[in-house]
């Protein structure tokens, strides 16, 4: 991938959309320093990556895959906890945070907290997978085709959740999809990533008078979807 | 005198020898898995040391085990005692299924996992003790259980370099040509292996992880 010059506001949700294979996830990678760039270089906080201890920079990024990559031989309240405990706090802190984070993500604790993944249904592993990575209280955070596992209306809802927690959380947040509705939905910015290049860069609201060949492609896509809903 | 009859009249000796037995493959097995779960782990590390530690390992299970014994006689230490010699030339023995299954079992866990683990910033070291170690975990059972049985077989030879247990009655019942002596040997070996297989076999199935 190559010329990708972003620059991420505190506080806003950027998406990256784009196809499978066109540097979206490596993108993502690269804020966390889970790859490294040969060229240039990425900040987080104004300090370049290759020089914070990936470790530590990682625990400060919330970080959410698709499939959610919950630990199978973790309960959910293990998974959760997962960040707060290599992070050594309290156990007294520990148990309160759990407690909160499944209250925003809508999961009850009496009900969910030693259940294991594979007793939850996707919707409800993806709101544990939110939780985890929101567990020590990131500033930031990346998700990668977060929601891609899911049924159309699972889907919805749990975007619509989501859409919730962004705005009580003001986070900054960088996702990762292929969905143009997704994108709409969710982002305050979009950018349109082909072949490792950021082809276009705009707010929803201009996203729909974009005139590159890919991102028109996006919008003549979704036209075609609202014609099928029927005019109105 | 039936075989019945033999066994009550000997039962303290059979006794001791199956101790003896279970001491052998006890400390064997002990011994290949502090030696051979490391190894494990390195091969799935390390792609380009699988060659070297597996074919190490394959080789040491194509010599047949009078002549391992043999070999093994005239290193200093080992050949010391017989009992010792007989515990090194096991763990040799045991070694190659727990390698190999240590190794499927990490790399057979979920690349997205692997992936989460990482991008939440666990170390490389918190990865392998929290994450892929108890995900393999009945993998590597299943290699320990299957070394664990051939090891008991492989334990009677033992008695040949003199180092006890059940072979003994095998190899005296086999100069005398008596089929009850071979027997109160090869029956109470048996029914270890298969102590030793069902046991094992509850536990990996305890510890299946969940699959989600």
């Amino acid at each position: 991938m190559c010329d990708l010059n972003l620059v991420v506001q505190r506080g806003e949700t950027l998406v990256l959309l784009g196809r499978s294979g066109a540097g979206k996830s490596t993108a993502l990678k690269l804020i966390n320093r889970m790859l490294e760039p040969t060229e240039g270089a990425v900040l987080v906080e104004g300090r370049a990556t290759v020089e914070s201890d990936p470790i530590e920079l990682r625990r400060r990024i919330g970080y959410v895959i698709q499939e959610v990559g919950l630990f199978p031989h973790f309960t959910v309240e293990q998974n959760i906890s997962l960040v707060p405990r290599l992070e050594h706090w309290p156990e007294e802190r520990i148990r309160a945070r759990v407690a909160e984070l499944l209250q925003l993500v809508g999961l009850s604790e009496a009900e969910f907290l030693h259940r294991y993944p594979h007793q939850l249904s996707g919707g409800q592993r993806q709101r544990v997978g939110v939780a985890r990575a929101l567990a020590a209280d990131p500033p930031m955070l990346l998700m990668d085709e977060p929601f891609g596992a899911l049924d159309p209306l699972t889907r919805a809802e749990v975007q619509c959740e989501f859409q919730d927690l962004q705005r009580r959380l003001k986070k900054t947040i960088v996702i990762v999809t292929h969905h143009v509705a997704e994108a709409l939905l969710l982002g305050s910015r979009i950018g349109v990533i082909d072949a490792g290049v950021l082809v276009g860069l705009h707010t929803p609201k201009d996203f729909m008078d974009a005139t590159e060949p890919v991102t028109a492609a996006y919008i003549a896509n979704l036209r075609m979807l609202e014609k099928l809903e029927g005019p109105g | 005198m039936n075989l019945l009859e033999y066994f009550a009249r000997h039962h303290r000796e059979i006794l001791q020898a199956t101790l003896e037995h279970v001491w052998l493959v006890g400390i064997a097995m002990l011994l290949a898995v502090a030696v051979g779960v490391p190894l494990g782990v390195l091969v799935a590390r390390r792609p380009w040391l699988s060659k070297p530690i597996l074919g190490g390992a394959n080789i040491a299970e194509t010599i047949p085990s009078l002549a391992l014994f043999g070999f093994l006689l005239p290193v200093p230490w080992l050949g010391d005692r017989a009992d010792r010699l007989a515990i090194a030339a096991l763990a040799l023995y045991a070694l190659l299924p727990i390698i190999r299954n240590t190794a499927a079992g990490i790399t057979g866990v979920d690349p997205a996992i692997r992936n989460a683990a990482r991008g939440m910033g666990m170390t490389e070291r918190q990865i392998l003790l929290q994450v892929e170690l108890p995900l393999s975990f009945s993998t590597m059972l299943a290699g320990i259980r299957v070394a664990t049985v051939l090891t008991v077989g492989i334990a009677t030879i033992a008695a040949a370099i003199g180092a006890g247990g059940l072979g003994e009655f095998i190899f005296r019942g086999l100069a005398m040509v008596n089929n009850q002596l071979i027997l109160a040997g090869a029956i109470p070996a048996a029914l270890l292996a298969l102590i030793a297989d069902f046991l094992l076999g509850v536990c990996e199935r305890r510890w299946q992880p969940a699959r989600s």
